[in-house]
């Protein structure tokens, strides 16, 4: 005899299959079928036809298309490392101290996360062009505009993460810490510190993706001498969607896999074992 | 004010934010090398007199002094005293060894000289073999040990534990009970122990202070504390207790006549003065049971059972006096036998030694 099918039990439920297939086809199908285009011989998106790196190599040799990517890639290590640093600052201070205006400060942190990315891209465009940024300084500098733009909406996702992982911190250890002979500043390193370190890794790496894939922002806060691969990629796609692009995307694609599979892993890892 | 004192504790109050006073005028003298107990139901204070001792928190009068030396500002990492917080807290991301040895570490020890010390440590707790081991890998009454380890190596003159065996089961508890009674007597360093457990008090402390809302009640022996209890508070709190309201008649002598309801007039041997109304109690394992009436001088009540809870060692009788007491009878289950028992339903006398009766003021 069969247990009756629990309500979520998706392996046994018709209609719970159906919507499962549908959103994954919706959800895969345009990724798979865009890498398989990236390696096909013919031009035309119609019909796969043989195999081939040479849209790889072409992109590889696009320099336009190369220094996008090495825009977008020195942007989003820029972004990471201040970003990871300001967010977890700010987590940290929104954590531990009580500060008159608390609750604002807290409200202005999360702002970013819910303002529509237009807005804030329209407000960091009128802003940059109001002070006079320049734009004309020797690469990588010329990029400090983008970075700032990035930095500015990514860093509140670092301080929730890491604020997260910090709610689940028992005050015990830090008191143990300090009755054991630590300062502060001991216990900050070598107990806080430690602690954060997963919120911070998955941090850094949700900063980076951020800041790799970002189009809406990075598009007013760019210039001529200042694209980046997701903006050099709508640029191409606007003439035609050649395999040039596809091979494009797919690196993309790769990296990102690659950066958020890391992320799970470091996040996982650090679970068992609690806080003793 | 004698020399022996490793913790003095002076007119200590702690009030909180919202008119909350936690810790209410506290006289304490902690002496050297004892195990001291600082026992109470919840939210009595007593946590908060131990976190004023670690330097956790500021007592907002009062002074507390540490060996000699005022220490009620000091901070807890400036203190020479160590604590085994209730969670253990023992660091996550360090091994066994490194949780050890940050103490000493922290406090600029020469790393040849943290080794062998950590060892040594970690012997003692019965855990040698474990340094390398992550505290993810440990039982939680590996990770209490491990907590010991790390505070007793930093040789402190007095060592704090939080409840330290509320998280353990029954049977660990008691086999940690002894241990902990061993590694004092074996480090030779004074122990205050906070707990809510009486039992756990009564069995490792030379002496118990029972706190109840921000005082202490009464500070004893074990011994005095159980069988000599000098309040309603302390005499309910600790063991179990028949309790009855009664009244001073009289003093003849060294003994006091009293009224007592449902138990009717008694003459008990009290040295203390007592007048008007007061308590009169009597530990349910004092109190005899028969078919008889005793012929002696006993206090001697009949009553119908009406429960019994059988424990094991000990069982516990209920007996419905014809006032309508309900008294608290433990007899031991001296030999093994499961028939010559009080039965439900069944008419006895039950009585004790006029001695054995305590006179609580009301």
């Amino acid at each position: 005899m069969r247990t009756p099918a629990a309500p979520l039990e998706y392996s046994r439920r018709m209609p719970l299959r159906l919507i499962f297939l549908v959103t994954t086809i919706f959800l895969y199908a345009p990724i798979l079928i865009l890498i398989a285009f990236s390696f096909s011989e013919s031009r035309r998106l119609v019909n796969i036809t043989g195999f081939t790196f040479k849209w790889y190599e072409r992109a590889a040799g696009n320099d336009q298309l190369a220094l996008a990517f090495a825009n977008s890639l020195t942007i989003a290590l820029i972004n990471t490392l201040f970003a990871t640093v300001l967010g977890a600052l700010a987590a940290l201070l929104l954590w531990r101290f009580r500060f008159p205006g608390k609750a604002a400060y807290e409200g202005a942190v999360a702002l970013p996360i819910v303002v529509p990315e237009i807005c804030m891209g329209v407000a960091l465009y009128a802003f940059f062009a109001r002070i006079g940024w320049p734009s004309d300084w020797i690469w990588p500098f010329n990029l400090s505009a983008i970075a700032a733009a990035h930095i500015a909406f990514s860093f509140p996702f670092v301080t929730m993460i890491v604020r997260a992982r910090l709610a689940n911190f028992n005050r015990e250890l830090e008191e143990s810490a300090k009755d054991l002979g630590a300062s502060e500043w001991q216990v900050l390193r070598d107990i806080i510190v430690p602690f954060m370190k997963p919120g911070l890794i998955a941090g850094a790496l949700l900063a980076f993706t951020l800041s790799l894939d970002d189009f809406v922002i990075t598009f007013f806060t760019s210039g001529p001498n200042t694209i980046t691969f997701p903006i050099k990629i709508y640029s191409m796609v606007r003439f035609s969607v050649t395999p040039e692009v596809n091979a494009a995307s797919t690196v993309l694609i790769v990296i990102t896999l690659f950066l958020t599979a890391f992320a799970l892993w470091v996040q996982n890892r650090d679970k068992p074992g609690g806080s003793g | 004010m004698s020399d022996d004192a490793i913790v003095r504790i002076e007119g200590v109050s702690k009030h909180f934010q919202g008119g909350i006073t936690a810790v209410d005028a506290v006289d304490l003298e902690i002496r050297r090398g004892e195990f001291f107990a600082l026992l109470g139901p919840s939210g009595c204070g007593k946590t908060t007199l131990l976190r004023m001792i670690a330097g956790f928190e500021i007592p907002t009068e009062g002074r507390i002094v540490i060996d000699g030396e005022d220490m009620s500002t000091t901070p807890p990492n400036r203190r020479p005293i160590n604590m085994v917080f209730q969670s253990y807290a023992v660091f996550p991301h360090m091994t066994v060894a490194k949780n050890v040895a940050y103490g000493l570490k922290v406090e600029g020890v020469a790393p040849a000289e943290i080794a062998p010390r950590v060892e040594e440590a970690l012997a003692l707790v019965k855990l040698d073999g474990f340094g390398a081991r992550l505290p993810s890998q440990l039982s939680g009454g590996q990770r209490q040990r491990v907590a010991l380890a790390r505070a007793l190596v930093k040789q402190p003159k007095v060592l704090l534990l939080d409840e330290p065996l509320s998280a353990l089961d029954a049977k660990l508890r008691e086999a940690m009970q002894l241990e902990l009674v061993r590694l004092q007597h074996a480090v030779g360093i004074t122990f205050v122990i906070v707990t809510h457990d009486q039992e756990e008090a009564l069995s490792m402390a030379d002496r118990i202070a029972v706190m109840d809302a921000g005082v202490i009640r009464q500070l004893a022996t074990p011994e005095v504390l159980y069988e000599y209890p000098s309040s309603r508070f302390v005499a309910d709190f600790i063991g179990k207790m028949n309790l009855f309201e009664g009244k001073v008649l009289t003093r003849e002598g060294a003994r006091l006549l009293l009224d007592v309801e449902g138990v009717g007039r008694i003459s008990v041997p009290c040295e203390e003065e007592h007048s008007g109304a007061v308590g009169v109690a009597i530990r349910p394992e004092k109190l005899h049971l028969g078919r008889e009436k005793p012929s002696d001088h006993s206090i001697a009540l009949s009553g119908v059972v009406t429960n019994l809870a059988y424990f094991g060692e000990s069982s516990q009788v209920f007996l419905t006096t014809e006032a309508g007491r309900s008294l608290m009878i433990s007899q031991p289950n001296a030999s093994r036998t499961t028939r010559s028992g009080p039965r439900k339903g069944e008419t006895l006398w039950c009585w004790w030694a006029p001695a054995d009766t305590l006179v609580l003021r009301a």
